[in-house]
């Protein structure tokens, strides 16, 4: 009966009690699951276009944070770093597309799902041998993020909002909206859609998968690079970073492989259901819960909606 | 329909020339030692029995297989290898035997996505939705409504063409392939798996793409009936091996072609 009311009544009753902790909880949620929907966005970009599930996409946040900060340590400039880290993501969207993809076309999923293994420690390698393998810090103030944070006074208490997370709130919005249209409003986009659609018919309407291919692994190196900044400006930048990036896979199951509003809001339901679950039922399994609670809400959800909340209806004819 | 009639409605100049072609995949040969040509503005039927590597042999044309061997010209350009995009530039355009469609797209964007390669401004423009962008998508999209007014598919054209019928699909796929107005059109059995009406309209539709438009065709169909009325000149392959080239009438008495057909004691 106590245990009943532990996990019926009394988280309700302290969310009742001190609403400004709720939001406090909510808030914390909210940025959590807004980065997560950046590193599922990335996953979905690559899948729509090619059908690969990119494991390989956690590493490519830590490389391009890791090439960012390393051109600053050398001495580049924060802002022409910046710019020389996006070229070297170009460099490795092409080098992807010509000595992954390439070699591998018409291959099935699973062989092509095996080759991104290989590019992630390929790539924590080549990134430790360049980089080193110790922890380093996000140049967020050279960039022009803000730090410190707003206090709110409200609901009888203080709600405290790091600016830096109103950053990354603001920035993966805009670039969750430029993609989005992107791909319903323009040529490439459509091409995107084709090729995700049918390799044969794409080719033979005259779209050159190569191009398509080196776009998306641009455009999803793009969001890594994102995503790195604002994550590593939270904690540090180091290959720790990459387990993050499995956070992804239970935002993917709940909004779906291919849809980016799904990313987008499935991201946003693990990150707050986790701050929730941790806060209030947390205690009465000894806390901690918050590393294995997403994929418990991930298989929950299964149950109901297999292909997810955006997912493309599965309809089989027999 | 057309009467069957000989050079005088082959009378354009070489469209393209498919010269001494050899396919082999691994050890099967699909296609051996292969020359015939396609005339402007004609209808050119590949036939022959199953696996005679007809299929293969557009495959080559439109650059999704390389030849070991051979030289095709197109346009008066000659080439060894070119990628399938590169043949879609230059004027190829092909459909499909079990049709190659974005099924998660309606029928709509399905055929603008044939106007792709004619579409030039920047994607920054597209984005913004503005000034030339704007006008050159109207631009596009007129014309498709043109093909989907000549198909006769305006009902469906916002219908996700995963969920059409078989038929219809085709249709659409026409619709892409003619979307880019090509100088020619590959066509891989456009009738296969249609009832008699379905065919008929079919037939009327690459009668009338040939007679409007002026497009060049090579279709590869298994229906006799359809491959005599409809074509200008015929070729059969049979174990990949050109076995008769000429009008419907000199193949349809050609005694190789009628053992191939039919089977012969060897």
């Amino acid at each position: 009966m106590h245990l009943l009311y532990q996990i019926f009544i009394d988280p309700f009753v302290q969310m009742g009690t001190a609403p400004d902790l709720l939001v406090q909880t909510l808030w914390e949620g909210l940025v959590a699951g807004v980065l997560y929907s950046l590193i599922a966005l990335g996953f979905v970009l690559i899948f729509k276009a090619s059908g690969v599930f990119n494991f390989a996409q956690g590493i490519m946040v830590v490389f391009a944070a890791l090439a960012l900060v390393g051109f600053y340590q050398h001495g580049v400039p924060a802002f022409l770093a910046l710019g020389l880290t996006v070229v070297v993501m170009l460099l490795l969207a092409f080098a992807v597309e010509r000595l992954i993809l390439r070699p591998l076309v018409n291959q099935p999923d699973i062989i092509l799902f095996m080759a991104t293994f290989g590019l992630t420690y390929f790539l924590i390698g080549f990134g430790e041998l360049i980089f080193g393998g110790d922890p380093k810090v996000m140049i967020s103030s050279q960039l022009g993020l803000p730090s410190g944070s707003y206090q709110i006074k409200m609901l009888g208490g203080f709600v405290q909002l790091q600016k830096i997370d109103i950053a990354a709130a603001i920035i993966a919005s805009l670039m969750v909206a430029v993609l989005a249209i992107f791909f319903q409003k323009t040529r490439i986009g459509r091409a995107l859609r084709a090729v995700a659609d049918s390799h044969r018919a794409a080719l033979s309407v005259g779209i050159s998968l190569e191009q398509i291919w080196v776009i998306v692994w641009f455009a999803a190196g793009i969001v890594a690079l994102a995503t790195g900044i604002m994550w590593g400006a939270r904690s540090n930048v180091s290959f720790a970073l990459e387990i993050i990036a499995l956070k992804a896979l239970p935002v993917l199951i709940l909004g779906g492989f291919t849809s980016i509003p799904g990313a987008i809001v499935g991201g946003i339901i693990i990150g707050v259901g986790e701050k929730i679950g941790e806060f209030y039922w947390g205690p009465l399994f000894g806390s901690g819960i918050e590393d294995w609670l997403a994929y418990v809400i991930a298989l929950v959800f299964l149950l109901f909606r297999p292909q997810g909340l955006f997912g493309e209806r599965i309809i089989e004819r027999i | 329909m057309r009467a069957p009639t000989g050079p005088e409605v082959a009378v354009g100049d070489v469209l393209l020339s498919v010269e001494n072609v050899s396919l082999a995949f691994g050890g099967v040969k699909a296609v051996s030692d292969v020359s015939f040509d396609i005339r402007k503005g004609e209808i050119r039927a590949i036939i022959g029995p199953n696996g005679a590597g007809k299929t293969s042999m557009l495959n080559v044309i439109n650059g999704f297989y390389h030849p070991q061997d051979g030289r095709i010209t197109f346009k008066g350009q000659t080439r060894g290898q070119m990628r399938p995009h590169d043949a879609a530039y230059g004027g190829i355009a092909r459909t499909f035997q079990n049709v190659a469609l974005f099924r998660g797209m309606t029928a709509l964007d399905n055929i603008m996505t044939g106007r792709s390669l004619r579409m030039r401004r920047g994607f920054i423009w597209q984005l913004l939705r503005h000034g030339p962008a704007l006008r050159e998508e109207v631009e596009h999209r007129h014309r498709v409504e043109e093909i989907i007014d000549f198909l006769k598919i305006q009902e469906i054209r916002r219908v996700p063409v995963g969920r059409l019928p078989y038929g219809l699909q085709k249709r659409v796929e026409l619709g892409r392939a003619l979307a880019m107005e090509p100088e020619l059109l590959l066509l891989d059995e456009p009738m296969a798996g249609m009832n008699i009406e379905e065919k008929e309209d079919m037939s009327r539709f690459i009668l009338d793409v040939n007679d409007y438009y002026g497009t060049t065709i090579a279709l590869i169909e298994h229906d006799m009936g359809v491959v005599m009325d409809l074509s200008d000149r015929v070729v059969v392959l049979d174990h990949g091996i050109k076995i008769a080239d000429g009008t419907p009438d000199e193949v349809k008495n050609d005694k190789t072609v009628i053992d191939a057909y039919l089977g012969v004691a060897h």
